[in-house]
């Protein structure tokens, strides 16, 4: 839209707060980051790309990029695919609140109660005592061994870790997509109906591409989260057991380390690793426009 | 064609069914675990007590006295308001002003600065706090409210202006042209317009920014300290516990009494999710 | 609607400044207190600060978390840390002392009288670069090997004194088709350092004091022979099932503090678990009814090499200073006096390093038995994961012991402790 007068007073007044926020908050913090990462521990001596060259040789760190590429394909594909299918079959239920509600509750819990929680799933206890986790005494119901959920690497571990995650954000993927479903006019879904389509084709004619840019919203969120993710691996397993991840080694370095130039380029990584997530987002939002 | 149809019905039922058992299950367990006490939580799963669950002796209210009961839990209760109705009110606002005018508006260096705030969706929050509490030491701001405030707004920011303008986009432009054309000011359309047909889009948002806020321990342990007077919920529950981990069983309780708010939030704007709202109003 | 909604956002927005301001608003006579005590721990705290601000009409400021490395980097960072602080471990007294983050006590003492309340020994423990930087006000003895005498007597067993003793015991078990070992290294996000200390006891005996200490300061590397024997004393019974109750994967999921449970089951799971001192808080919890040393007791550690004694492996409460003002001073003298040590002792069962401490002020007969092993220790030594730098003592080492149980080799395993330690360290006559 380019015909309001004043443009540039109005821009100025609604992106100005949001913009000066960001420099303080965000922006200052991330230059001053990208300078620290090419110096040393206290941040003293200038130490040129040592930094960096710890962080794409150093053991953990590769057991963190292996990682968070499991994070990336089975948090997104799981997030992003359960909270769609939800959110359309929801629709179409009397009890679509509660079941809503039930899936969204994970959100509400802290991280430290998320921690609790899942202790009595994935807790291990030898055969032949009695189990106080969920998940091993199914295992036993069905006449299989214990496991160490947590412990056995490096699938079954970063899986059930990654389903810890799943468990939390599939809530608000849905709730997002559910929006955005029922924002399509519901005659269109009936046209569609009416002229004999089943489902699967009304899903892929009409409500897959109506419902696309939403669609990238959620997975670029989910994505963005995967890169960052490090609540549910420091309560659960803090990384041992090879099941680190990136910003989790980066917390480390940085303050219980104090290794402030190694934090700062781990940190320098995980911007390089989002910019094409962004360069794809300018694109469908330009794509949009025309 | 009618069996057909019944049996899809169940078969849709069954799945939806399936999801929501394995999603409340695990909040079932905590949910019980909180009530039985601590010897009996290390040595059998809660599911046994399914097995006489009338026999009310194995279950305890201790937990959730021993919770509710500790010093400062009410100033612990208020602190935790202040902090999320305005960690999310500030940066919702904020970010539906500059959503809009990135959607809406054209202009010079639009792409630069939606690139820009996309791209700080991924500044990890750790690597922040040094450098504004440094600032905030200066400003005299550490460990008070409107510094809490004033971060995560900054945090929340990011997010809200990605969600929020693929929401504006989405508006018709003619609908806003229209507007214009009667004579309305960008300051009306934005109100009068944007912001009522964006109420689902923004009761969303305000579920998720509160949450965090709410459920949010390291930000504000970092920017205002431990300190009872300030201290949220969240920093008074974690320190129930002992420096081995001793009474952590007193978190099962402490997750629910800290749950309580932000379901309310969740059920009462939940009305807000049905259908017709946006089509209706776009189309009329 | 509208108009109510912008008038209740204002009204919140100005109770909330309200608010603010009163907590700006803060007078002097105060001091503030980092640590991560919690639970009964700041309740005991809370008590024993009690008479210090009645007396002196100082406010003392507690900010606990479990967090304390990150809280105290970023305070310390942005220029605001607090008074008094409690450090985890040496290496973190050490690494902030070298930074000039402390104050050296013995400018804040009366030196002659604090030089008759503590033994040398913890003196030159909080004694780095000719400062003294910490101040101990309890001690938790490691060194310990818990047990069920009831189980004992059952099955006609001794209380172990030689290493080869307590061998002839556990094989004697495993022919009984008993297990004799519980072990837990599960703790979080710390999990792994009930396996450090098992190493530190083992070396200690194996080796010497002088060798361990030569080992925390990086002179002899993690690959040296007599290291690694340590870890495979300690492997040959957390890698083997027969030895230790379910094997490694129990031993690595199963969390510390429920790790003595099995002790109690009827008929016990396990007969032996070594753990420190506070290990009795969790004994209590778990199991309400047992009464301590009739239903558990301990015996020490025994020996390994005649030679090298019993030595005793311990850690401690330590409170640094790191503003130097009126009022900090003042509670770091109040917090160096016995009368303050005695009511955090006796409110936590703790044991006690000031020599003017009564031992009746001890809760029960085993925390006096502990306090006797202390005071009879011919060599102390403290945690040496917690003496080292972080990213070894809490990082590496953890993950090591973890690794090493979990199946990975040992040459492997300490050669890796090994690069993160030459990363690491800046002295140390190992470092590359």
């Amino acid at each position: 839209m380019n015909m309001f007068q004043n443009k540039k007073k109005w821009v100025a007044l609604f992106l100005g707060p949001a913009l000066l926020i960001l420099a303080f908050v965000l922006i200052y913090p991330s230059v001053q980051t990208v300078i620290l990462s090419f110096m040393d521990q206290q941040s003293e001596h200038f130490v040129g790309i040592k930094n960096y060259i710890y962080a794409f040789t150093n053991r953990d760190m590769l057991i963190s990029f292996r990682n968070n590429l499991m994070w990336l394909i089975f948090f997104t594909a799981g997030t992003v695919g359960v909270g769609l299918i939800l959110a359309i079959l929801t629709d179409k239920i009397k009890y679509e609140k509660f079941a809503k509600s039930v899936i969204f509750l994970p959100m509400a819990i802290s991280f430290v109660g998320a921690g609790v929680i899942w202790k009595f799933v994935y807790t291990f206890r030898p055969p032949g005592s009695k189990q106080i986790g969920l998940l091993n005494q199914l295992m036993i119901t069905l006449g299989l061994q214990p496991e160490g959920w947590l412990i056995q690497g490096p699938w079954m571990n970063n899986l059930s870790l990654i389903f810890v995650g799943i468990w939390i954000w599939t809530g608000f993927c849905m709730v997002i997509l559910s929006a955005s479903y029922k924002g399509i006019p519901k005659d269109m879904l009936e046209a569609g109906r009416v002229d004999g389509a089943n489902e699967w084709q009304v899903f892929r004619h009409i409500i897959f591409p109506t419902m696309k840019p939403t669609i990238a919203v959620v997975a670029t969120t989910m994505v963005v989260n995967v890169l960052k993710i490090f609540d549910v691996v420091y309560v659960m397993t803090n990384g041992n057991y090879r099941t680190e991840v990136i910003a989790n080694r980066m917390y480390k370095e940085m303050f219980q380390y104090r290794n402030f130039g190694r934090a700062s380029a781990i940190a320098v990584v995980l911007f390089v690793f989002i910019i094409p997530v962004i360069i794809m987002n300018i694109k469908r939002m330009k794509g949009e426009e025309s | 064609m009618n069996l057909r149809k019944t049996s899809s019905r169940i078969f849709l039922n069954i799945i939806i069914l399936l999801f929501m058992l394995i999603w409340v299950l695990p909040t079932l367990g905590l949910l019980i675990t909180s009530f039985r006490p601590e010897e009996a939580v290390s040595n059998s799963g809660w599911w046994t007590v399914l097995n006489n669950p009338l026999k009310f002796t194995q279950f305890t209210l201790e937990n959730y006295k021993q919770v509710l009961g500790s010093a400062g839990m009410d100033t612990a209760f208020r602190n935790s308001f202040f902090i999320a109705i305005m960690g999310t009110l500030l940066p919702v606002m904020a970010a539906a002003f500059a959503a809009f005018s990135l959607a809406k508006i054209e202009f010079k260096g639009r792409g630069l600065a939606y690139a820009l705030i996309v791209g700080l969706l991924v500044v990890p929050l750790q690597l922040t706090f040094i450098p504004i509490l440094k600032i905030f030491n200066i400003l005299g701001i550490a460990g008070t409210f409107p510094g809490l405030w004033l971060v995560h707004t900054g945090y929340g920011l990011p997010f809200a202006v990605f969600m929020l303008h693929n929401f504006f986009v989405s508006l018709p432009d003619d609908l806003f042209e229209a507007a214009y054309i009667d004579g309305a000011s960008m300051w009306t359309v934005f109100y009068r317009l944007a912001l009522p047909l964006s109420i689902p889009a923004l009761a969303s948002l305000i579920i998720f920014q509160f949450l965090w806020v709410w459920n949010d321990l390291l930000v504000a342990l970092i920017y205002l300290g431990g300190n009872r007077s300030v201290a949220p919920l969240t920093v008074r529950l974690s320190s129930l516990v002992g420096s081995y981990g001793q009474d952590w069983h007193l978190l099962t309780a402490a997750a629910f009494v800290s749950m309580i708010v932000p379901l309310i939030i969740f059920f009462s704007l939940q009305r807000y999710f049905v259908r017709g709202i946006l089509a209706g109003s776009v189309k009329g | 609607m509208k108009k109510i909604l912008a008038l209740s956002t204002g009204f919140i927005l100005l109770t909330c400044l309200l608010l603010s301001g009163s907590v700006l608003a803060q007078d002097d006579g105060k001091v503030s207190v980092m640590g991560v005590w919690g639970g009964q721990e700041l309740e005991a705290f809370n008590k024993m600060i009690e008479p210090f601000e009645v007396a002196t009409g100082i406010d003392v400021q507690f900010e606990g978390t479990r967090d304390l490395p990150t809280l105290l980097t970023t305070r310390l960072q942005a220029g605001n840390p607090p008074d008094v602080v409690q450090l985890t471990g040496l290496g973190m007294m050490k690494g902030h002392a070298q930074e000039g983050d402390l104050v050296d006590l013995t400018k804040v003492f009366d030196m002659d009288t604090f030089k008759k309340d503590y033994d040398q020994k913890w003196i030159d423990l909080a004694t780095y670069n000719d400062g003294m930087y910490g101040l101990y006000i309890s001690a938790d003895v490691k060194s310990l090997v818990w047990y069920n005498p009831q189980a004992f007597a059952e099955n006609g067993y001794k209380i172990p004194t030689t290493w080869d003793e307590l061998k002839a015991l556990t094989d004697k078990m495993i022919a009984n088709g008993q297990t004799p070992w519980s072990i837990g290294l599960e703790s979080g996000a710390a999990s792994g350092w009930p396996g450090t200390d098992w190493i530190e006891d083992i070396l200690l005996r194996t080796a010497g004091p002088e060798v361990y200490d030569k080992w925390v300061a990086h002179d002899i590397p993690w690959t040296d022979d007599r290291i690694k024997e340590a870890f495979q004393i300690f492997g040959n019974i957390a890698r083997d099932s027969k030895q230790v109750w379910g094997g490694p994967i129990t031993v690595l999921s199963t969390n510390f503090g429920e790790a003595a449970n099995p002790l109690f089951d009827n008929p016990p799971k396990a007969y032996l678990h070594r753990q420190a001192s506070f290990i009795t808080s969790f004994i209590k919890d778990n199991n309400p009814d047992l009464e301590a040393g009739k239903d558990f007791d301990f015996f020490p550690f025994p020996p390994i090499k005649k030679e090298l004694g019993t030595p005793v492996l311990g850690g401690a409460d330590m409170i640094s200073m790191m503003n130097d003002n009126e009022e900090a001073r003042k509670f770091m003298n109040y917090l160096a006096s016995p009368g303050a040590q005695t009511i955090w002792i006796a409110e936590l069962g703790k044991i006690g390093v000031n020599n003017r401490i009564n031992p009746n002020v001890y809760p029960d007969s085993i925390t006096r038995k502990i306090a006797g092993v202390l005071s009879n220790a011919s060599v102390f030594r403290f945690d040496g994961s917690d003496s080292m730098p972080a990213a070894i003592g809490s990082g590496a080492f953890w993950q090591g012991i973890l690794d090493y149980v979990g199946g990975t080799s040992l040459d492997s395993v300490l050669n890796n402790i090994e690069q993160t330690a030459d990363e690491t360290y800046t002295t140390g006559a190992a470092t590359d």
